[in-house]
């Protein structure tokens, strides 16, 4: 009797087998890619704003700090755009005829708001707020990225709900002190470092790191200052995952 | 049609009715947040003014020192009886003048500040602190100044509260004091902790001499 199959019905099943497996993990890891690209989540993608604004001039260049024009972010949970009068209070002066300045000029003479095109999002079932944030220390390019380097604002990082929860899994690996003041209260400590970068002044590796919105990567006895901040601001550590926290 | 054929129409159908319960009511939700867009109100803003007249619970501004700097139409002198000089209220007005003054007025409150610095000389330059005109000006001055703007300085009032206006206030009169000041009354350790750099003192190591080398290209 000749056989059944022939010996090439191996190959065909072991393919069949390893697509049956290899598919579904291909296509989660595709999608999972697709989902947290640029594309899905304009991650480092400057957005076509009205007015080409710059955060490099404005903070790097000129040295304005962050509070000057995001005044509430300190105290409330919105940072907040700044009004027209805020821009104005320099450019009534200061390149009174640019015309990339036009649509600032008529706002402020019309009473209109400027449309800025919204870059950093979380979904409205989320409940986030600047100000704990930053009274903890926090600078604000650990979630917004290099903000004083960008020409046109971009997003620096996704908001998923992941990326929210490694921190507040491990705050210990995201607290430390400035060296240079160690008594510093932690919320005037979150700008002392764009200040210091301005004027040139030496950055620990990690500062650095901070600065430029990239991981911060603790060795182990930086954790064990970190777990020492925890302690000492009070992070209430058992809260910070439930999921009431930030859905409310 | 077969029994396989049924279960798969029931798999899709199944899918489908799945599939069209994704939808965002939850990621976009009929309320409003600050600085929205809205398409209710008449001017497109979700932002709302209070009706003009409004006095929110306890925001009563009766001190009339305390909220205008004016004491029956005269710019009071002393800083109001609410605000208490203390070495607190200093660090906050040197704080927040660091924040909302400095790149005009500069850290010194000498008129040259980072936007001066860099040859960008507004219309009117920004006011140095140490002219004899503003050494005997009121403390209701600055706050006045502050809350009202001044020439063609803008009002400060929205971003700076009340009580941080108070605060750097009374911060302008201790750097006013500071470079008015005669050295020879000083006993002679105190002569010697003036030899330490301006910028150092000011807890600010560098600026001054990173400012004269503003022009040079950044680090980059
Ligand atoms: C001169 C005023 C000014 C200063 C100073 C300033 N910003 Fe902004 N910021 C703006 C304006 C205007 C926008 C809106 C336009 C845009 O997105 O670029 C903005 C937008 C942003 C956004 C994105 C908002 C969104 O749409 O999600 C972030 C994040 C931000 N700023 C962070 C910072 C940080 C951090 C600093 C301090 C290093 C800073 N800003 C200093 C004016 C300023
Ligand atoms: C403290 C003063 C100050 C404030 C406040 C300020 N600017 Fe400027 N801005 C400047 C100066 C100075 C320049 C020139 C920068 C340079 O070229 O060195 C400038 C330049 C610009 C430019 C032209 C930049 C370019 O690349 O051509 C734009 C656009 C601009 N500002 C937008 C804004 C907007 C929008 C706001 C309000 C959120 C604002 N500015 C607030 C001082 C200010
Ligand atoms: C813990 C992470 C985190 C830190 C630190 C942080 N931000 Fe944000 N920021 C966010 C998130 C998340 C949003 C989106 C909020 C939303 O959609 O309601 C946001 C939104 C913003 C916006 C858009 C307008 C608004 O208020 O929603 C601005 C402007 C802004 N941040 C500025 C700042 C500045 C300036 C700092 C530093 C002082 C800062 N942020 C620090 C996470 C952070
Ligand atoms: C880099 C670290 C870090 C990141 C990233 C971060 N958080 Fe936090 N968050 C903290 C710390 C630290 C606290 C302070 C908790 C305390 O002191 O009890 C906090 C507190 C909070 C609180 C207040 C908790 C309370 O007890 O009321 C909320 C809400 C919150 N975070 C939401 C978010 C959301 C939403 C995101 C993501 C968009 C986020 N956080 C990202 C570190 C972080
Ligand atoms: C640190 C803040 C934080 C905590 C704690 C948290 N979430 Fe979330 N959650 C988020 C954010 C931010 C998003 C939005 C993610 C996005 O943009 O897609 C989210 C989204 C979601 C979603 C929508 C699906 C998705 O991922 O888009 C669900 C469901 C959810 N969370 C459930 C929970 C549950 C259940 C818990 C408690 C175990 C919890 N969350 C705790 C921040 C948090
Ligand atoms: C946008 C730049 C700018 C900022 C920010 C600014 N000022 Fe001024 N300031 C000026 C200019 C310009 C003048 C000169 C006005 C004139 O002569 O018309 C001035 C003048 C003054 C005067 C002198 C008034 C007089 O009687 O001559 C005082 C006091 C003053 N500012 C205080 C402050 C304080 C306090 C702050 C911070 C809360 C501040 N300014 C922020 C630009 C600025």
């Amino acid at each position: 009797m000749p056989q059944l199959f022939s010996r090439k019905v191996n190959t065909y099943s072991r393919v069949t087998l390893f697509c049956a497996l290899a598919l579904p993990a291909g296509l989660i890891f595709a999608g999972s890619a697709i989902t947290r690209s640029a594309a899905n989540t304009n991650v480092n993608v400057p957005l076509d704003q009205p007015v080409p604004f710059s955060h490099k001039h404005h903070t790097e260049e000129l040295g304005i700090d962050c509070r000057f024009c995001h005044p509430s972010v300190e105290t409330s949970a919105k940072a907040g755009v700044p009004s027209t009068e805020t821009c104005m209070a320099c450019h009534s002066q200061i390149w009174t005829n640019a015309p990339a300045l036009k649509p600032v000029r008529e706002s402020y003479e019309k009473g209109t708001p400027i449309r800025w095109q919204r870059v950093n999002k979380v979904p409205e079932f989320v409940y986030f707020d600047h100000s704990i944030h930053i009274a903890r220390g926090l600078n604000c390019n650990t979630c917004h990225g290099p903000v004083q380097k960008m020409h046109i604002t971009w997003k620096g990082n996704y908001f998923f709900m992941r990326w929210c929860l490694e921190c507040h899994n491990e705050p210990e690996k995201y607290l430390y002190a400035d060296p240079a003041h160690p008594d510093m209260e932690p919320r005037q400590k979150a700008f002392e470092l764009y200040k210091k970068n301005k004027y040139g002044q030496d950055l620990t590796p990690v500062e650095w790191r901070n600065l430029e919105g990239q991981p911060l990567k603790f060795d182990a006895k930086q954790v064990e200052a970190g777990k020492k901040l925890v302690e000492k601001y009070g992070v209430k550590t058992k809260q910070l995952t439930d999921c009431w926290t930030c859905h409310r | 049609m077969t029994k396989t054929d049924w279960t798969r129409c029931f798999a899709i159908v199944a899918a489908a009715i799945s599939l069209a319960g994704c939808h965002n009511d939850m990621w976009t939700q009929p309320k409003l947040r600050a600085q929205q867009e809205s398409d209710f109100f008449a001017d497109g803003q979700a932002d709302r003014m209070p009706v003009p007249g409004t006095i929110a619970r306890g925001g009563l501004k009766e001190d009339e020192a305390y909220f205008t700097g004016r004491r029956n139409g005269k710019l009071v002198a002393d800083l109001p009886s609410r605000v208490v000089l203390s070495k607190e209220l200093l660090a906050r007005g040197k704080e927040r003048f660091e924040v909302f003054c400095t790149h005009c007025h500069g850290y010194a409150g000498d008129g040259k500040g980072m936007i001066a610095q860099r040859g960008l000389s507004l219309r009117r330059p920004p006011a140095s602190y140490h002219t004899q005109r503003l050494r005997e000006m009121p403390i209701g001055h600055f706050f006045e100044v502050m809350s009202r703007g001044f020439g063609v300085m803008f009002s400060q009032a929205t971003r700076v509260p009340v009580e941080d206006r108070w605060a750097i206030a009374a911060y302008i009169r201790a750097l006013q004091l500071s470079h008015d000041f005669d050295a020879s009354s000083l006993a002679p350790d105190e002569t010697q902790k003036l030899n330490v750099p301006a910028d150092e003192q000011l807890g600010l190591p560098g600026a001054h001499k990173k400012g004269e080398a503003e022009g040079a290209p950044s680090k980059e």
